[in-house]
């Protein structure tokens, strides 16, 4: 039995059967003494009250049986990642978390080694005992050359496994860490460091000024199969020499980084900008009607087909818009499926749309086909295809990109378009809905208003000079 | 106030409406949208949003900060769900309350980023290890990616379980009217079981260890109990059901499908109804059979049967039960609902 510090639990009445003073660790196992220091500092901080401690999975999840403090038991290898969620959310708090040597240096390394990077705001306890204790002494990312585990009967061979990975000194190749020691629990004089470091963490903490990081080797005699104090002399001297104690960071005393503001909303202002006094109205007897618009990304297809539905969706219609996402855009092809109707919409994909509108060669041919027959196919003039259109369908080509550069807004095709599609009577809804829409969807950049709108009535006027 | 949005954006207004606390996710198409929402609103609210190294990480980052009593959400898809599944099984272990939108795309594996509901099994048999369940909803327009959301924090914290918005990527990335949420939720006294790093919770206790045998039976007693009382959650749909002879049946996008081939029917003269279960756990079973028992029955979905397994189990009389079902990123077609409900009629199928 430990003697008491102030940081435990008077009793350990969270373990199961009897001698409730005493911890569940095997004599002489360095988690014993780790708690001892771990608890006192926390007392002589006064921490307890508002800390939160963050358990491992091995030897030492049951933390919970004795800090006299708040707890959390986390899954295999993600301590890290819990701690980072909690410090997140209680930036005030000190945020404590254990974790062993396969917990942290294996299963959950990248965790760890992410937050370290992030400088996440908890302190950070990595005991290394060189081996999986709890689930029977097999090998971990720290075991030793050559040394003897369950899993590696013949001593690990660092050709086949890998050497013992040096979590301290990996860390320290990062920006964002505090505080980096390594420390040991072998002998007394090693326990008073490790006392120096561990409060320094916890320090740290206390005040918030970010990641602090103490690696403890630790022996583990159970796994050993040695007496306890052989197997701290024999401990000390092979570990040391791979992992070396000694102080690798401490910015402790400079000046704490802060993230930049960001200046504050409320709820209403973030998801404002819609509309009052709207209402979709059910008329089943309105016919619904499929447009499909696709051109080349940067065409301004997917604004085309958003202004059809906003414009639809002012007049109380149901509408659906549904793009063309992923990979599809990176050909550089963009295309838009709007639904309107009088009733909840269905599927939000179109097979045979009742008006296409394609803006480049490659949608021209691969959607022309589709047109529901009765239908519009809507294309620039300038696009040269040879293919033959599919019957019944009223096949317009349309001059947009030059009607555009004529009234010198040479990007704003889909705004001819739009216009020819009003005056072709192709959309089911007044054209003060079409061009409201059309000036709401320049609202981020006003200037564009009136040149866009001068490109729609070029449009217009075209349909009518040219009416077939 | 009526706005016209992406499904993926729909999540997040109802999450800022549900007063989310805290997101932490992992791109992945098609659910990237709700974190790029997540990370412009969230710290405008003073909330937190952390893009995590991975899914699993994601998952464990919500454990953190649901541990303190705060509403947390994550989004993802299929390969990023498959890693999300050991946190979400200690989230249900530990009793803690998260949201997670699952926008479904097709699987196994990488698969594609088209639509699919190939995650119905993962989501509402629990996912990951042990005896537990989520609570599942099932969106199946924009309105309902806001609203489902809000709901679904309201359930994770009654139950104190983890609860998912089962999406599609048709869902996800379209776009269509909702009505803006007026009001942001209340938070919920948490006191009694989270651990804050204060005074009053500070002998509370989160974790999902029990090492005696009994205490852990007894645990699963539990939580399976809730699972029981959940049932009074089950939410349904049902459009035209009363004096249908023929049922479709499905959730999310192919129900949107179904609505379709449903009307398309009844202009034909054929009376068919739509079943749409708006809880996939808990199951509306009671609704299910009080407007299918005694019909024919289709079921929809774009998947291999997942959803039509649960049908059958579902249904007392046991009917003959059809499944129409599309893979891959494909959609059912109304075409093809409406031949095999006609087909049915005629007594074909
Ligand atoms: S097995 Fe090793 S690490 Fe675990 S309690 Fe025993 S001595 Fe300590």
């Amino acid at each position: 039995m430990i003697k008491r510090s102030t940081g435990l639990y008077e009793e350990f009445s969270r373990k199961e059967g009897t001698a409730s003073r005493a911890t569940h660790y095997c004599a002489g196992c360095g988690h014993g003494i780790i708690l001892k220091l771990i608890s006192e500092a926390m007392a002589d901080l006064d921490i307890q009250d508002d800390a939160v401690f963050i358990g491992p999975v091995g030897c030492a999840t049951f933390c919970y049986y004795y800090f006299d403090c708040g707890h959390i038991s986390a899954p295999h290898g993600r301590a890290s990642a819990v701690a980072t969620g909690i410090s997140r959310v209680l930036p005030d708090k000190p945020i404590i978390a254990y974790q062993g040597d396969g917990d942290l240096g294996a299963i959950g390394f990248n965790n760890a080694f992410q937050a370290a990077n992030r400088g996440d705001n908890f302190a950070l306890f990595f005991v290394n005992n060189a081996l999986y204790a709890m689930t029977g002494g097999q090998m971990a990312p720290t075991t030793l050359a050559g040394q003897v585990t369950t899993t590696t009967p013949f001593g690990r061979d660092v050709v086949k496994t890998g050497y013992p990975l040096k979590v301290c000194e990996v860390f320290e190749t990062l920006e964002a860490p505090v505080f980096i020691e390594r420390v040991s629990v072998a002998d007394t004089k090693r326990i008073m460091q490790a006392k120096k470091a561990i409060r320094k963490a916890l320090e740290i903490q206390k005040e918030k000024k970010g990641f602090a990081f103490v690696e403890i080797l630790s022996p583990c005699p159970n796994n050993m199969r040695v007496d306890p104090v052989k197997a701290a002399e024999a401990f000390t001297e092979i570990m040391e020499k791979t992992f070396p104690l000694g102080n690798f960071r401490d910015n402790s005393e400079k000046d704490i980084p802060m993230p930049a503001d960001v200046p504050l909303k409320t709820a209403s202002e973030i998801t404002g900008g819609g509309r009052e006094g709207i209402t979709t109205k059910n008329d089943p007897s309105f016919k619904e009607k499929k447009f499909k618009f696709s051109g080349f990304g940067g065409q301004g297809v997917l604004s085309l087909g958003l202004v059809v539905a906003e414009a639809a969706v002012s007049d109380g219609r149901y509408v659906s818009w549904m793009p063309s996402y992923g990979p599809e855009q990176r050909g550089g092809s963009a295309s838009c499926s709007v639904i309107v109707g009088g009733k909840e919409i269905g599927s939000p994909t179109i097979d045979d749309p009742d008006v296409l509108v394609a803006m480049n060669q490659p949608s021209l041919e691969r959607f022309a086909p589709s047109v529901k027959e009765g239908g519009t196919l809507l294309y620039e003039a300038s696009v040269k295809s040879g293919m033959e259109f599919p019957k019944g369908v009223r096949v317009i080509p349309f001059p947009a990109s030059a009607i555009a550069s004529e009234n010198g807004v040479p990007k704003a095709s889909n705004t001819a378009f739009l216009g020819a599609m009003t005056a072709l009577g192709l959309l089911p809804f007044g054209d003060g809905n079409v061009i409201d829409a059309l000036a709401e969807s320049f609202s981020p950049n006003p200037k564009l208003i009136e040149p866009n709108k001068k490109v729609f009535e070029a449009a217009r006027k075209w349909v009518s000079d040219n009416k077939q | 106030m009526r706005k016209f949005v992406k499904g993926n954006d729909a999540v997040m207004i109802g999450a800022i409406y549900a007063g989310v606390d805290a997101y932490f996710g992992y791109p992945i198409t098609p659910a990237s949208e709700i974190a790029h929402a997540a990370a412009e609103h969230l710290p405008r609210l003073g909330k937190e949003f952390l893009q995590a190294e991975c899914e699993t990480a994601s998952a464990n980052m919500m454990f953190g900060a649901a541990s303190a009593g705060k509403k947390v959400l994550s989004a993802s898809s299929g390969p990023g769900m498959s890693l999300m599944q050991e946190g979400i099984s200690y989230l249900a272990g530990a009793q803690l309350p998260a949201v997670i939108v699952d926008v479904m795309r097709a699987g196994p594996g990488l698969g594609n980023i088209w639509p699919e509901q190939g995650d119905y099994n993962q989501a509402v048999k629990g996912g990951g290890h042990g005896n537990y369940k989520n609570i599942v909803l099932a969106p199946a327009s924009v309105q309902e990616m806001c609203d489902l959301t809000i709901l679904a924090f309201d359930l994770a914290f009654k139950y104190r379980n983890p609860a998912i918005i089962l999406a599609d990527a048709a869902l996800g990335q379209m776009m269509e009217s909702i009505i803006i949420p007026e009001k942001v939720s209340d938070t919920p006294d948490t006191d009694e079981w989270a651990v804050k790093g204060d005074l009053k919770t500070k002998n509370n206790l989160i974790c999902s260890i029990r090492m005696d045998v009994d205490g852990q039976e007894m645990h699963n007693v539990i939580i399976n109990k809730k699972y029981d009382e959940m049932q009074c959650e089950a939410r349904a749909e049902s459009y035209l059901t009363k004096d249908a002879d023929v049922i479709i049946t499905g959730y999310g996008t192919s129900a949107r499908i179904a609505r379709s081939a449903v009307d398309a029917l009844r202009e034909k003269g054929i009376r068919a109804g739509l079943f749409r279960p708006i809880t996939l756990s808990p199951l509306p079973a009671k609704e299910l059979n009080a407007c299918a028992t005694g019909k024919k029955i289709i079921v929809t979905e774009m998947s291999n049967g997942q959803y039509r397994d649960d049908v059958i189990l579902n249904l007392n009389n046991k009917e003959k039960v059809v499944l129409v079902n599309r893979m891959g990123g494909n959609l059912p077609k109304v075409s093809v609902l409406m031949e095999t409900a006609e087909k049915m009629m005629e007594g074909k199928a």
